[in-house]
């Protein structure tokens, strides 16, 4: 198609003028990554460029409409703007819940005048938004949340705690699962609120892991004032609104959790040597070469998915099937990983390991298999939506 | 291109499903087996692969064959693993087809190919000398005599080798075993004076030989692609190998795993269904998803053959390594899963643990394929 190719030549020419040369970089440390919001620091003039450039053009949000900040390109448009995006190794301007998450929510459940509040100030990166779902009671068993929010009229008034909030402290807004109802059966009293993180009675504890660093917090609420129309969806209807996000949740987490590159056998040759093109270590070049098969034949399932779901002939819990995989062997890597570095992964601050870069992020990649539901849950999906196995 | 099936494909999938569910079940091994059956096979099924195309699925149509891809033989590799089917299908048809198709001499291939595609003639690769597969370590000798080559040395594994009619025999014309260079490609009349047979009685019920070749003469027009640079040839017909055990791989193992899941939703203990407890459950899902990233690296295996041959190695290599491993856990699973019936003879089960046993050996297994790819990815 001619206007596509037109497309594809305006794209490149655009991106190749206005990206800056530090945002074609890979990134490496988390501060690389562009969250936005009202606490927004900017690791380089760069970064801020390249966001102010994007949001300019609604490609931070490129397949959304016009009027909530996209850019309303078809999918064979924002097809060719990620393709050409990749070639050139450039950044995502803006990483975001409220993209991943939020937004398919409000597109799917919200009003109208909730779409126009809260989607153009997301895809300009203005306000960053956390998710309020796990509590200290209610992990895998989400549907047992306790966070009261009582009618109180004109208002709901919450009170309760959640954790694992993922940036609660960096963040502007938080979209909540709270109890509407405490007679009604647990999946059937939820309901699914938006409210801002400065309101009087809102308060957020980082929490140390065991990699030493703090992306989740705590977070209380004391008597919160939440106004009724930040209700989404109908009122005790949430529990639905959670289910189709924590679907998105779970292919959000796996995409992010295979990184592309260099084959692992190749960096372990840095640390280990190799005679004749073979890795010095046998046994750890056989693990390796173990994973590299599995994280190809991974890779070719993501996209035979994603055929099977063009072609209209998805299977019912692929996304658990994803979650579950990617997880598994984002894992093995950071163990291999590890391996391959020997004593050298195992430093924890200098320069020499880059503040314990590897060593944290082996540490990170723990949590893999329990955020966003855990493997063993993952694995009832399956075993209950796909194989259709009996109940206890 | 898309990673699933075509309509066509799709259709063709389902008569193959139908063809062998109807005429080769698992019984029809399992009667094969029990029989002591001298060939190992059945001769009235071949000519019936024959009428279905199934033969010469490789040919093309000017030379009696069906003209169709490596995704077509994938899917019938794929029914003949539900069923485990014994046919010469791999060793003939895929194999064998493969090393002429690519030699592409213009003669032999009008005279062999018709025959072939009509289920008149078996072809077998004879590759391996030792337990463990590694083409590079050919030793079996090709000396240069008169006009063409004598041939000494011994052959093992060699699928069908009791009942071919011809072997293509890999051979050390030059250098020393371990490289790659110096092999050369025979094609040897089973018959020829100095070759013995040995039928070797497989865990599988399925059929291998031992070789024997002492002094075998041959003409210099015997050889399939070029003397001492046979390599390119052996790695063909061995890659289309591959990828076609790992396609059976992956039809055993959906099988197996059907027929576990069907036994754990029927069983009952406890008072209740087997597949309730939580613990089987689990296993049973890591068996699925298993199964089901191998079925996209087999797929993906056998789209390369057709679209980029040249460049399928690696592919290859992920799909053969991945479908023995997966495979070997749905059996292990399913045998476990079925608790002291799936350790007797009289239920099918079993029979799948033996076959993907040999299956994933031949033309290599896990770790050969492993190694493979650590080449090919540098380290």
């Amino acid at each position: 198609m001619p206007d596509l190719e037109q497309f594809r030549r305006e794209t490149r020419a655009w991106l190749d003028a206005n990206c800056p040369p530090d945002m074609r970089q890979p990134v490496v440390a988390d501060e690389d990554r562009c969250w936005g919001g009202r606490k927004a620091t900017f690791k380089s003039e760069g970064q801020r460029l390249w966001l102010e450039r994007m949001v300019a053009r609604g490609w931070t949000v490129p397949e959304w409409p016009q009027q909530y900040g996209g850019a309303g390109l078809s999918r064979e448009e924002a097809g060719i703007l990620r393709a050409e995006m990749r070639r050139r190794g450039c950044r995502s301007p803006l990483d975001s819940f409220g993209i991943w998450m939020l937004a398919p929510v409000l597109f799917k459940y919200g009003s109208e005048a909730q779409r126009h509040e809260h989607l153009p100030p997301i895809a300009r990166g203005e306000i960053r938004w956390c998710q309020g779902y796990s509590e200290p009671n209610s992990g895998s068993d989400l549907a047992s949340l306790a966070t009261r929010a009582e009618d109180k009229g004109d208002h709901f008034l919450v009170n309760g705690q959640k954790i694992w909030t993922s940036y609660a402290d960096k963040a502007d807004w938080i979209f909540c699962l709270v109890r509407t109802d405490t007679a009604a059966p647990k999946h059937l009293g939820i309901s699914f609120i938006l409210f801002d993180m400065t309101t009087p009675g809102v308060a957020t504890k980082p929490i140390l892991l065991i990699s030493g660093k703090s992306p989740f917090c705590e977070t209380f609420f004391d008597n919160v004032r939440v106004p009724k129309r930040n209700l989404v969806g109908d009122v005790n209807k949430g529990w639905e609104i959670a289910k189709y996000l924590l679907a998105h949740e779970r292919e959000t987490v796996s995409s992010v959790g295979l990184p592309a590159g260099r084959p692992l056998g190749q960096i372990a040759a840095d640390t280990l040597g190799s005679q004749d093109g073979v890795l010095a270590d046998a046994g750890l070049r056989a693990d390796i070469a173990r994973f590299e098969i599995d994280a190809i034949a991974f890779q070719l399932a993501l996209e035979r998915s994603g055929d099977l779901l063009k072609a209209g002939q998805a299977s019912p819990a692929v996304s658990s099937m994803v979650k579950f995989y990617s997880a598994e062997l984002n894992q093995r890597r950071h163990e291999l990983l590890m391996a391959a570095g020997g004593s050298a992964a195992l430093e924890w601050e200098g320069e020499r390991s880059r503040g314990g870069e590897r060593a944290r992020n082996w540490l990170r990649s723990k949590g893999n298999s329990i955020e966003g539901g855990t493997n063993e849950v993952q694995l009832n999906v399956i075993a209950k939506r796909i194989l259709d196995l009996p109940d206890a | 291109m898309a990673l699933i099936l075509t309509e066509e494909q799709t259709m063709m999938r389902d008569s193959a499903r139908a063809f062998l569910a109807d005429k080769a079940p698992v019984a029809h091994l399992r009667k094969l087996r029990d029989s002591r059956d001298t060939a190992g096979f059945s001769r009235e099924l071949w000519k019936a692969f024959a009428a279905m195309g199934f033969c010469g699925i490789l040919v093309p149509e000017a030379q009696g064959g069906s003209g169709l891809g490596h995704v077509e033989a994938g899917i019938i590799m794929a029914e003949i693993g539900r069923n485990l089917t014994p046919s010469p299908f791999l060793s003939t048809a895929l194999v064998g087809a493969t090393a002429l198709l690519r030699d592409g001499n213009a003669a032999r291939n009008r005279e062999l190919l018709p025959k072939l595609a009509a289920g008149d003639l078996l072809l077998t690769l004879a590759v391996d000398e030792r337990a463990k597969h590694a083409p590079a370590a050919t030793a079996l000798t090709a000396e240069r005599s008169g006009n063409g080559f004598k041939l000494s040395g011994d052959k093992c594994f060699v699928v069908d080798g009791h009942v071919a009619d011809l072997f293509i025999v890999a051979a050390r014309s030059a250098g020393v075993p371990g490289e790659r260079e110096g092999v050369t490609l025979f094609l040897v009349d089973a018959r020829a004076q100095g070759v013995a047979v040995e039928r070797t009685v497989m865990v599988d019920a399925h059929n291998a030989a031992r070789i024997r070749f002492d002094g075998v003469a041959v003409d210099a027009d015997a050889v399939l692609g070029e003397v001492d640079r046979g390599w390119p040839l052996l790695e063909a017909a061995l890659n289309v190998g591959r990828a076609a055990l790992a396609a059976e791989l992956a039809g055993l193992g959906e099988e197996a795993f059907g027929r576990t899941l069907s036994y754990l939703k029927a069983r009952k203990q406890f008072g209740r269904p087997i597949g309730s407890f939580q613990a089987l459950q689990h296993r049973a899902a890591r068996v699925f998803v298993e199964l089901e990233i191998t079925q996209a690296a087999v797929l993906k295996a056998l789209q390369t053959l057709d679209a980029d041959f040249e460049r399928a190695a690696a592919f290859v290599a992920v799909a053969k390594a991945r479908a023995g491993t997966s495979a070997t856990l749905a059996v292990q699973e399913a045998v476990q899963l079925h608790g002291g019936i799936g350790m007797t003879d009289e239920f099918d089960i079993g029979l799948f643990m033996k076959r993907a046993r040999v299956a994933q050996e031949l033309f290599g297994d896990h770790g050969f394929h492993a190694d493979r790819l650590a080449r090919l990815q540098n380290y």
